[in-house]
């Protein structure tokens, strides 16, 4: 499809040329909104794949539904799949409480037998030759092109009752999230409330069925969170960019399936949601994977650069002789790195006005380097008494841990380490420990 | 009757097969693993259906086979990499896949004969007329050599890894320690669970493969405490319950693989309520009998 055709069909669908058009969009955008936001909740109880047994737990209620009634109005089929939804919920709370079956296998059966269930039912409907069952098999996989306005109101609804259950009960819901013994010890009823959240699960369910189908529910309620995961840490936050992402994406899918005639809009919206999850999970700032490779990299870099410097240090601390230039050889015979990364980290000293080149090959450390390497070293040398003395580790033990630990400890901690060890003059190994804040080189002379 | 036979046979081997791999599924907690890997699947198939135009079994078995091992593989990169609950990250990855797979049967309909109800609950009705010929002669059903030929390679490759898998299993830490692989462990048992997921796929469809991988596996943990008896158990289990479905399916007319999985559930029911030591209702009882004394 040409670029323009592609900004046609957008400005066709956003402005609702057709009112059903109209229709599939707000019930797609209103689903992901209502499902990314519930979502959140199971995803941090860590109950993540619950949404996905339960939505094919609700297929056998919207056949026994049909049975019953003999119609397929959307109040009955949404009240046949909350019935069925909940004895799901039930059961796999049984099992996991009752046998010794652990929860991933009472999710794992609810789903397959209820499903298995709800199969044979429909099959059963559908070769007993009522002409009404038609279409009753679109909720395997919803078929959103099919809403009109009657489940579109049923829809909103249902979203605008979720988002008034969830702010009335936003503060019992975020304790029992993250810690229920302090809910039960300030006697919140922990129980109901847990039955309540589940309702709120079973129902986001129960309208996407129509929109989504079954199969797919599960991903509505689960990569949202996953994907608001990334950005932030507050509940709050979190609830409401969820809600945006699956929005955000029913909205996608609508107009995918729009563009293309028989494309569905659930697989749509589930394919538009995982690229928005793997865009959150690559770039997210803090969280995201690109963004801890980063920090990653910085923490090497800034390792690298202080173990050269304490090398510099040390070597001139046998004459108190900091001026006498030391040659690549030199250096990498006691830093066990290669060729290219010492020279790499030289030049980066270099550009920082760390240690300069005295003769082509020839490297000394300036004041600033010499007091820097002073501090890593008697960071160092703290930690090894620190270690030898208060917890008592063999003095032959400690090197290792110091080295890893004299990148990280704060010149606050340093400070509050040296008072605890009163000062002390001497590592476990007899090297004097450099004083704090003295420059002890004195340059260019 | 001849083709009842051959359904009921087929229904036979995919559940015995499932049931054994699956009791390591179970006994590892990673049951959804087989819900996520049957669905994971779906793209590899279509994939395979659209590049050959056939159903060709080998190319479908290659292509699903690396869908399979890819969910597994993508769940654990974001489980560790995105700091995800594995519950999680096995959630986003085979809903995605699927999503992808049902996609690209919808658009390749024309080119693929293969719906969406076919995924679901498989066209084990047609097998016996889907024969295998080899050489001018009528070797029987192709699902039953296909079904058969998983239960063969679960049979054998469980034979000759059983001491590794089982300390992978009960005990991840001292199997790493006595230096054993537990990730190639791991992967070996997702590629097997990938093969005998596809293997039975066509025939008996995604539904009954998870209820197969779980369902039969939970009712032998529930009656024994032996692995090796557990492996025994899973396999008759799974042998009764397709014997048993397709009956119901038939009463009721209905999806036989769906009849398969419901009689699979109802096992389960009755072990849990009845088995002789675990089960909810001779527990009770045994509380009972101690209670009133003579």
């Amino acid at each position: 499809m040409a670029m323009d055709d592609v900004a046609a069909s957008w400005v066709r669908f956003f402005t609702f040329s057709s009112v059903n058009v109209a229709y599939v969009a707000i019930g797609c955008v209103l689903l992901g909104a209502a499902a990314g936001m519930v979502g959140c909740f199971a995803f941090l109880r860590k109950r993540s794949l619950l949404g996905d047994a339960l939505a094919h737990a609700a297929l056998p209620g919207i056949c026994v539904a049909f049975l019953l009634t003999g119609s397929k109005d959307p109040v009955v089929i949404l009240l046949g799949a909350v019935a069925s939804c909940w004895i799901g919920a039930l059961t796999v709370d049984w099992i996991t409480r009752c046998t010794r079956c652990k929860e991933d296998s009472a999710l794992g059966i609810v789903l397959s037998v209820f499903f298995g269930v709800g199969i044979l039912l429909l099959t059963h409907i559908q070769h007993s030759g009522n002409a009404a069952q038609a279409g009753l098999d679109r909720f395997l996989f919803g078929q959103a092109a099919g809403l009109v306005a009657r489940d579109v109101k049923i829809l909103a609804g249902t979203a605008v009752l979720l988002c008034c259950v969830v702010a009335l009960l936003y503060k019992e819901f975020k304790v029992i999230l993250f810690d229920p013994d302090f809910a039960r010890a300030a006697g919140l009823p922990v129980r109901r409330l847990e039955i309540a959240l589940a309702t709120v699960i079973v129902l986001a369910v129960g309208i996407g069925l129509q929109a989504v189908g079954v199969v797919l529910m599960a991903a509505m309620l689960v990569t949202p969170a996953a994907a608001a995961r990334y950005w932030t840490d507050r509940l709050s936050a979190m609830l409401a960019l969820a809600a945006v992402l699956g929005g955000v994406s029913g909205a996608l899918g609508a107009w995918a399936s729009y563009v293309a005639a028989r494309m569905p809009t659930g697989p749509w919206m589930v394919v538009c949601v995982t690229g928005l999850f793997f865009a959150s999970f690559l770039l997210a700032p803090g969280r995201g994977l690109a963004a801890r490779l980063l920090r990653l990299r910085r923490f090497r870099r800034k390792t690298a650069v202080e173990n050269l410097l304490r090398t510099l240090y040390q070597f001139g601390e046998a004459g108190q002789d900091w001026n006498t230039p030391r040659s690549l050889p030199e250096l990498l015979e006691r830093r066990g790195a290669s060729m290219r990364e010492l020279r790499r980290t030289l030049a980066r000293l270099g550009r920082a006005g760390l240690v300069s080149e005295a003769a082509p090959g020839m490297f000394t450390l300036t004041a600033d380097g010499a007091a820097r390497g002073a501090r890593v070293t008697r960071v160092h040398r703290l930690w090894e008494v620190y270690l030898t003395r208060k917890l008592e580790i063999a003095p032959d033990r400690v090197h290792d841990d110091a080295e890893e630990i004299e990148h990280v400890l704060t010149p606050e901690l340093e400070r509050r380490l040296a008072e605890t060890l009163e000062y002390p003059e001497r590592d476990p190994h007899g090297s004097r420990i450099p004083r704090a804040g003295r420059i002890s080189i004195s340059q260019g002379t | 009757m001849a083709d009842a036979f051959w359904i009921i046979l087929v229904g036979a081997l995919a559940a015995s097969a499932c049931g054994v791999i699956g009791c390591f599924l179970v006994l590892r907690r990673q049951a959804m693993m087989g819900d996520a890997i049957s669905h994971g699947v779906l793209p590899g198939i279509v994939i395979a259906f659209v590049m050959t135009g056939s159903r060709n079994i080998a190319p479908m078995f290659l292509a699903a086979g690396a869908m399979g091992l890819l969910t597994a593989f993508l769940t654990d990169v974001l489980a560790r990499r995105g700091r995800l609950q594995s519950d999680a990250a096995m959630g986003v990855t085979f809903t995605w896949l699927f999503a992808v797979g049902v996609i690209l049967v919808t658009r390749y309909a024309d080119a693929v004969d293969l719906d969406v109800e076919c995924v679901l609950y498989g066209e084990i009705l047609f097998t016996p007329f889907n024969r295998f010929e080899w050489g001018g002669f009528d070797l029987g059903p192709k699902a039953v050599w296909t079904t058969g030929a998983a239960l063969a390679a679960n049979a054998v490759f469980l034979t000759l890894g059983y001491p590794k898998l089982k300390l992978c299993t009960f005990d991840p830490g001292l199997a790493a320690a006595l230096g054993v692989r537990v990730a190639l462990w791991h992967y070996l048992l997702m590629a097997f669970t990938s093969m005998t997921t596809v293997a039975c796929f066509e025939s008996v469809g995604a539904v009954l493969v998870v209820a197969m991988l779980i369902a039969p596996a939970n009712t032998a943990y529930l009656l024994t405490d032996r692995l090796s008896i557990m492996l025994a158990i899973a396999a008759v289990v799974g042998v009764i319950s397709a014997v048993s479905g397709y009956l119901l399916a038939y009463q009721l007319d209905g999806a036989i693989a769906a009849g398969m999985t419901v009689t699979s559930g109802a096992l389960f029911a009755l072990a849990a309520l009845f088995s002789p030591r675990h089960g909810v209702v001779t527990r009770a009882w045994r509380r009972v009998r101690v209670k009133t004394p003579g």
